[in-house]
């Protein structure tokens, strides 16, 4: 069985390989969209500790914002 | 209409379903993945090399859907005067661009076992290589005209440019004599596969689908991050 699922005939090479590069492709993607996602988030946080407070509670009125501040991710 | 795409609220939506759909999606492609390549039978014809389909065809329908979906964005950027158009569709493209190479690089490797040879100059295989050269001017596009209102025209002009080539790529099989096979499934006619094989197609699909939401979910939220970045300097 488990052959049969590793070897398919002879075919095995080329399914597992499909198979991976589709998958190893999905992470890349997922991991630098992340990362891309996180970096973002970091930048905004660092931005607004330099907002005086006046500017700050302008900046906080928008829901938007909170939301980035809530937490660097979600995932 | 134009409410509903706000991005203020689709970034309040975006933030609290992306996790779901990350869960779902490793669901569906845990049992997409069982079917494809442990529950389906193997072809007649080409035995288990047929599995490769599970993840062939899938990139391949989503990588022209998406691109399709960007011209249609890109033409109500024109028509409607709506920029936040032009965001949504630069958080599609990525997802659409590595399923177009998912899907080239799968068939050439399908191709070996079956073919005899991983690349032809056929009708269907150049038409999508077009596609992924579209795909990436569009990407190079955004990166390279910092000017943000000349990038988003720039970009819908190549974006509509680009959606000729995609009833090309449908039909190229039926206008070509080519090596690669014409459309076994068809909205309008019978489909010539059987379920036991169609339905692994499906789940697979469906897992595709779920994926490019994520990094379009993921991605949209970055784009508006980076513009609330610039709002801060402006403050």
């Amino acid at each position: 069985m488990i052959n049969e699922i590793l070897f398919m005939n002879g075919y095995g090479q080329y399914v597992w390989s499909a198979f991976l590069f589709t998958l190893l492709s999905f992470v890349s993607l997922f991991l630098i969209t992340k990362l891309q996602l996180v970096k973002e988030q970091k930048k905004f946080i660092a931005k607004f500790g330099l907002l005086n407070s006046q500017k700050t509670r302008v900046a906080k009125l928008q829901n938007i914002n909170k939301e980035i501040l809530s937490g660097t991710s979600k995932i | 209409m134009f409410k509903f795409f706000e991005p203020n609220k689709i970034f309040l939506i975006n933030s609290k379903v992306t996790k779901y759909v990350l869960f779902l999606f490793i669901i569906v492609l845990s049992i997409g993945l069982l079917e494809a390549l442990v529950l389906s039978p193997e072809d007649y014809k080409q035995s288990h090399s047929v599995r490769i389909m599970y993840v062939h065809v899938p990139a391949a329908w989503i990588s022209i859907g998406i691109f399709s979906s960007i011209a249609f964005l890109s033409m109500g950027v024109f028509i409607f005067k709506n920029k936040n158009l032009s965001l949504i569709s630069k958080s599609l493209a990525p997802s659409g661009f590595i399923f177009n190479i998912v899907a080239l690089v799968t068939g050439a490797i399908w191709g070996i076992p079956t073919w005899g040879t991983w690349w032809a100059w056929d009708a269907r295989i150049t038409s999508m290589v077009i596609l992924l050269l579209f795909y990436l001017i569009y990407l190079l596009s955004w990166r390279i005209f910092d000017n943000n209102d000349k990038a988003i025209k720039i970009t819908s002009i190549i974006a509509i440019f680009g959606v000729i080539n995609v009833p090309i790529i449908k039909f190229s099989v039926d206008w070509w004599t080519t090596l690669h096979q014409p459309s076994s499934i068809n909205i309008l006619s019978k489909t010539s596969i059987h379920s036991s094989m169609l339905i692994p197609l499906a789940i697979m699909t469906a897992a595709f689908a779920l994926f490019s939401l994520l990094i379009f979910l993921m991605k949209y939220n970055t784009e508006l991050i980076k513009i609330k970045n610039k709002g801060l300097d402006r403050l």
